[in-house]
């Protein structure tokens, strides 16, 4: 649906744009590289009046995430945003906004984790926060940062999820590049944004309730199990959602995105940005006469199992490209990728790619190696892309 | 295995959504030490009543009568804040 109405934008402003467009009633961020443009153009169009949005400068990224639990506890649509260091000092309190179940939506413009200090993209920050019972979505370039944006408040706010979300755009990559897209109108997105119907907000005056109690054994295991049944309902309410949004921008969106996988032999599978890299490499391949395939998981948290056994059925390798890399083991997505492959009943040969780490350029040719190397027989079990050894 | 709560029955996100029910919470059931009275000794002055910081002390028609053990942590306040001596702190029996 490219029109005259495209723009031109960089990933940082098209997410305040959605952010401009949904109208939230509070946000509270601090500013971090390569998040800061979010922040600093919400600001603007707080500013100018161009939102009713309560702002909030705080003084830490702890704090503003603090703030974002108990205003969205009150009944506020609630947003922010950060990145690396700046996820790590809100980590104590991931955990707590969504066993508080509270649909915070979170902008993450992925940087890589100090130390070595770094300012460049990979997973790292959003990586280490996976296990904090938020929902994860990513984003393969600008269009899709502002897309996710506008479809996060949806799953996350669904009564039947009800579970904070984090929207990954990769930090510089997607956060500072200028790329051209299609908005929707401020109208269209209101509307399928929807009003914010929170569950038993503490604002509700003619009915008290207390939040964030003390749980003792008996109460907290099934607690965090009313968590895993939410999630598990974020998939099939997110492919929902996805339709629907389809319906607004002529834009679909699946829980598992494939390229060129249907009748490959090899596939890779890859996060964020790459994969639009890695469907040139895949080209390429294939007009060299190799049968391969990419494929996005669009979804981190929840994990789509089934979609991703679906993609895997009858590949003879799969190849899992990780922007992270948990020293002492495998790349954090690998294992992942072999549980669903476990679905199953064959099983693919199966190769870790550890990449671009701390923003290392990786190009067209380098992923190309990453098919053609399992083929010869050159790879090892995990690799690392560019590693001089 | 101990008896979990069933998941289904509770409210989302540890909220509790009705007030005024936080005497349902027994907290007498960790007690080690039970507070005994001595009626004899006791001359109603009521600094115990006054002291228990969890109101476990029975007052009828002004005269202390005993305690409301479901909620008494066996703190010993009343005890220790007893002029006369009338309140024994005892162990716990299983």
């Amino acid at each position: 649906m490219r029109g005259h109405s495209d723009i031109a934008i960089n990933g940082d402003s098209a997410v305040a744009l959605a952010w401009k467009q949904i109208d939230p009633d509070v946000c509270a961020a601090y500013p971090i590289t390569p998040q800061t443009i979010i922040v600093e153009k919400f600001a603007e169009y707080v500013a100018d009046g161009e939102v009713t949005t309560e702002f909030v400068c705080v003084e830490s990224e702890h704090s503003a995430l603090t703030l974002c639990i108990t205003s969205a506890s009150a009944g506020a649509r609630t947003f922010t945003a950060t990145a690396s260091q700046g996820l790590a000092y809100m980590w104590e309190m991931l955990p707590i906004a969504s066993s508080m179940r509270v649909p915070i939506i979170m902008a993450v413009a992925n940087r890589a984790v100090s130390g070595p200090i770094n300012i460049n993209n990979d997973h790292g920050d959003v990586m280490s926060a996976r296990d904090c019972g938020w929902i994860t979505l990513f984003a393969e370039n600008v269009q899709q940062a502002y897309d996710m944006s506008i479809v996060a408040p949806r799953i996350a706010e669904h009564h039947g999820v009800q579970l904070p979300c984090l929207v990954n755009l990769d930090g510089f990559i997607l956060t500072h590049a200028t790329e051209r897209m299609s908005p929707i109108d401020d109208s269209v997105v209101r509307k399928f944004v929807g009003e914010h119907k929170p569950l038993y907000p503490l604002l509700d005056v003619k009915h008290p309730v207390s939040h964030n109690l003390m749980d003792g054994p008996l109460f907290y295991f099934p607690h965090k199990y009313q968590m895993v049944e939410a999630m598990d309902r974020a998939l099939e309410v997110s492919r929902d959602i996805f339709a629907e949004f389809a319906k607004i921008s002529g834009r679909e969106y699946k829980l598992v995105e494939e390229y060129r996988c249907e009748d490959a032999d090899a596939i890779a599978i890859v996060l964020g940005s790459s994969f639009g890299t890695m469907k040139e490499a895949v080209d390429q391949l294939r007009n060299e006469g190799h049968k391969v395939g990419v494929a996005m998981p669009r979804l981190y948290r929840p994990w789509p199992i089934a979609d991703l056994a679906k993609v895997m059925k009858d590949k003879k390798a799969v190849i899992v490209m990780d922007r992270h890399l948990s020293v002492g083991s495998y790349g954090p997505m690998f294992p992942e990728v072999v549980a669903a492959a476990i679905e199953n009943d064959k099983v693919p040969k199966m190769y870790n790619y550890i990449y671009g780490l701390g923003g290392a350029d990786t190009m067209v040719s380098d992923f190309k190696k990453v098919f053609t190397e399992p083929h010869s027989g050159k790879a090892k079990r995990v690799n690392y892309l560019g590693v001089v050894r | 295995m101990v008896n979990m709560a069933d998941y289904k029955t509770l409210t989302i996100g540890d909220r509790v959504i009705t007030a005024g029910n936080s005497e349902q919470f027994k907290t007498g059931d960790w007690r080690s030490l039970t507070p005994v009275l001595s009626i004899g000794k006791c001359i109603n002055c009521l600094t115990c009543w006054i002291y228990c910081p969890d109101s476990c002390v029975i007052v009828e028609n002004e005269k202390m009568t005993g305690f409301k053990l479901s909620h008494c942590k066996g703190c010993g306040i009343c005890a220790e804040s007893c002029p006369k001596d009338a309140i024994a702190m005892t162990e716990e029996r299983a």
